[in-house]
């Protein structure tokens, strides 16, 4: 459930309108019409786009009637956050391997030529 | 080998909410770090956690060829990565997709650079977060005035957030 969960974040992260609704509601709570605003976007337009931040657990709209403010709510992004820092350990201890495994491939590499030196040593 | 002194460091770097940089310099001709990508052999001794074994079950590399590696850890469970390479540039350059089985619709597009200087070869990694409907071009285009600066904005609250 919690991975279909950051899908629907990730869904949500990809549209840079709701990005912007996101970063506005960072700053604080607003209402519909705050939000439309600095986009230069129409009512319906907006609260589509918020119905889907909703939907990814990103917003909650207050329920007085006649202003609900929206709010951000940050849970989801925290799940982004640590996504993100597990496939940064991933590729962090990656790297060490193949630092270690480049060494050794090298180590090997040169065991051989040595060898071959000896070789055509005993041969001469 | 024990008197090896690698001072060796991934650098990381978000410069924005969906996107991650790595960058390693690695003691190797950057002919066999690509060779270390791309063939079955090496990326078994490599790739993953140190604690599991890693299982290459598909390596096809070309544009549009599949890859698929399993995990296994100490404990016998399994985890399957699988992708897709989009563009193959030997020794230079590797684009592909990467996606968690246990996360199915959640793929990262991974751009690599291999870069050589003095016999030492500079990885530079970028990761980008797509999500599949992202990938497919089923989400409507927003507005793109305002949008860099919202970017920064949000990566700065995703930094505030990690750094918790």
């Amino acid at each position: 459930m919690a991975n279909d969960h950051l899908s629907t974040t990730f869904a949500a992260l990809a549209d840079p309108t709701r990005r912007a609704i996101l970063a506005r509601l960072a700053q604080g709570e607003a209402t519909v019409n705050e939000l439309a605003e600095p986009f230069a976007l129409s009512l319906p337009t907006v609260s589509k786009h918020l119905k889907v931040l909703q939907r990814a657990g990103l917003v909650s709209q207050g329920r007085k009637a006649q202003w609900r403010p929206c709010r951000l709510e940050a849970a989801p992004l925290h799940e982004v956050a640590n996504w993100m820092e597990d496939y940064r350990q991933f590729w962090d201890e990656s790297f060490d391997r193949l630092d270690d495994y480049l060494h050794e491939l090298q180590v090997q590499a040169q065991g051989h030529e040595k060898g071959k030196e000896h070789t055509r040593e005993r041969e001469d | 080998m024990s008197e090896r002194t690698s001072a060796a460091t991934t650098t990381f770097a978000t410069p924005s909410d969906r996107e991650i940089t790595m960058t390693r310099v690695f003691d190797a001709p950057r002919e066999l770090v690509f060779a270390a990508h791309t063939d079955a052999q090496h990326v078994q001794n490599w790739w993953g956690q140190r604690n599991s074994t890693t299982i290459v079950d598909v390596l096809d590399v070309r544009p549009g060829g599949a890859w698929r590696f399993v995990q296994r850890d100490p404990e016998g469970n399994e985890y399957g990565f699988r992708g897709e390479f989009r563009e193959v540039v030997p020794p230079e350059r590797l684009v592909y997709t990467f996606e968690f089985e246990g996360m199915p619709g959640h793929i990262v597009v991974d751009t690599i650079t291999f870069e050589e200087h003095d016999g030492k070869t500079t990885i530079l990694s970028t990761s980008l977060f797509e999500s599949v409907e992202d990938r497919d071009g089923m989400l409507e285009s927003g507005m793109e005035s305002g949008a860099t600066e919202s970017w920064d904005r949000l990566a700065e609250l995703l930094d505030r957030l990690s750094a918790k």
